[in-house]
């Protein structure tokens, strides 16, 4: 059996580019009124529990400053982006790859094992037999397909008005539109996070086969390193 | 090569490509059309009808910033503002069998709505005032729309670097019962920076379509050969003209 199921090495590689378009085109969003702020409203940088710093062209959607242009983009690229989520978890369920590859056990979360596994990070052993993620890779990934990239469109769906009349409760829910508005700002920059761990992991346990397995599926043979 | 390096490669080949996407025909096409998809996920979900969130008046914001024009130069609107608009007239024309000319005090006498809404700027600040005014489907129900009318135009007394302010939605959002023309915010005449002496609310859709110094109300058949074509001054800039988004 392959490693990576095909179902899951698409929606990898689709998703890896609709994300880096919507976080470049987010971060010229940013831009536009780079302060955050709690609760319902607000729009003095003083009332702002953060001041983001302006992000240089490179790093932006389009490669100059036009919050139009970053819009489009974003507003296009959500939607196979949403779509590709709830695929990918509909799959995972069907195929059972979130619960035999990611879902923990109580076992996992005993100190010993975490130590355990950290001690084994810290030796950059990647080696722990076939079809199996260690505890911070089921945690790694159980956080971004539960929580990250899920509440990247809740919080998506609060702050757009349009939206409004259908989803009071949610807007209420993450505590004002504002408030929805910095937690987008933070998932974002958590999958951000995870995306440098993710390819500097990929680095360390051998990038070579790591990429060719994502892309081909892998032989996963006993004793192989898994992809990260 | 050094992360950073990386990173602006990286980055510079995605946005190479993504601006030769942009400027290809499908492209383009595939960049507008998601605009339209967001509209009818929005219609989807609920009725034409459904309200946007109103607010406690514990919530309002104690200052509603002005942002756009925020203190229109024209000798007429000067002379306007001197008088304290009482010779402002507000047309109400177009596709309609009964053309008007309002004046603030007819506008104050007609039943009002007075709702505590949030204002979402597309830069990404929000506000909460309390507006006041009467519905725009009342004006629009007295006036008679013809029954080739597809969209509701806003003219406008300002001007934004040389170009005259306009706005445009359509008929759904025209009679949508939170759709008011605004002349008192937080219980007080308009301030200038925020639309005196009249000004749209347009509560499911972002500030820009809030046109603020309203001088006519216009039914129209097509967008086409206003201004820029586009259906407003922002749009015509390159913004999306349905800004539920």
């Amino acid at each position: 059996m392959k490693r990576h199921a095909l179902t899951t090495r698409l929606w990898h590689w689709i998703s890896a580019v609709l994300v880096v378009i919507l976080f470049m085109s987010g971060l010229t969003i940013s831009n536009a009124h780079p302060w955050l702020y709690w609760g319902e409203a607000g729009f003095l940088p003083q009332e702002a529990w953060l001041a983001v710093p302006r992000f240089p062209d490179w790093m932006t959607i389009p490669g100059y400053y036009s919050l139009a242009v970053a819009r489009d983009w974003h507003n296009l690229a959500v939607w196979p982006f949403a779509l590709m989520l709830l695929f990918i978890w509909v799959a995972m369920l069907a195929n059972r790859h979130f619960k035999r590859d990611i879902a923990t056990t109580a076992e996992e979360w005993h100190p010993r094992n975490i130590r355990r596994d950290i001690a084994a990070h810290l030796r950059l052993d990647f080696d722990h037999g076939a079809g199996k993620y260690n505890f911070f890779q089921k945690l790694a990934y159980g956080l971004v397909f539960g929580v990250f990239l899920p509440m990247m469109i809740f919080t998506g769906i609060a702050i757009s008005p349009g939206m409004g009349p259908s989803f009071g409760w949610l807007i209420d829910l993450l505590g004002g539109r504002q408030s929805a508005r910095s937690l987008h700002f933070i998932f974002a920059f958590a999958l951000f996070g995870f995306f440098i761990v993710h390819v500097v992991m990929v680095m360390l346990a051998g990038p070579a086969r790591q990429v060719s397995d994502m892309i081909t599926g892998g032989k996963g043979k006993d004793g192989e390193a898994d992809a990260p | 090569m050094r992360r950073r390096n990386f990173l602006v490669a990286a980055g510079a080949a995605v946005l190479a490509g993504c601006n030769q996407f942009a400027e290809s025909g499908l492209g383009a096409k595939l960049l507008s059309a998601a605009e339209r998809w967001h509209r009818g996920a929005h219609r989807f979900l609920r009725d034409r009808e459904a309200l946007a969130p109103e607010f406690a008046p514990g919530e309002i914001s104690p200052f509603f910033r002005g942002n756009g024009t925020t203190d229109p130069q024209s000798p007429a609107y000067r002379a306007h503002a001197a008088q304290g608009f009482a010779e402002w007239r507000l047309a109400v024309g177009g596709l309609v069998e009964t053309p008007m000319a309002l004046s603030l005090d007819n506008i104050r006498r007609l039943p009002q709505r007075t709702q505590i809404t949030r204002h979402d700027c597309v830069e990404g600040w929000s506000a909460i005032g309390q507006w006041t005014g009467p519905q725009l489907s009342l004006l629009l129900e007295a006036a008679g729309l013809r029954p080739e009318a597809k969209y509701i135009l806003f003219l406008c007394a300002d001007e934004l670097n040389g170009d005259r302010y306009y706005e445009s939605i359509d008929l759904i959002d025209a009679f949508h019962p939170q759709t008011i023309v605004a002349h008192s915010l937080n219980g007080e005449p308009l301030p200038i920076r925020n639309g005196a002496p009249l000004r749209m609310r347009i509560e499911r859709q972002l500030g820009y379509k809030h046109a603020k110094y309203l001088t006519a109300i216009m039914a129209v058949a097509s967008l086409d050969d206003i201004g820029g074509g586009e259906g407003g001054y922002w749009e015509d800039r390159g913004y999306q003209w349905y800004a539920g988004i």
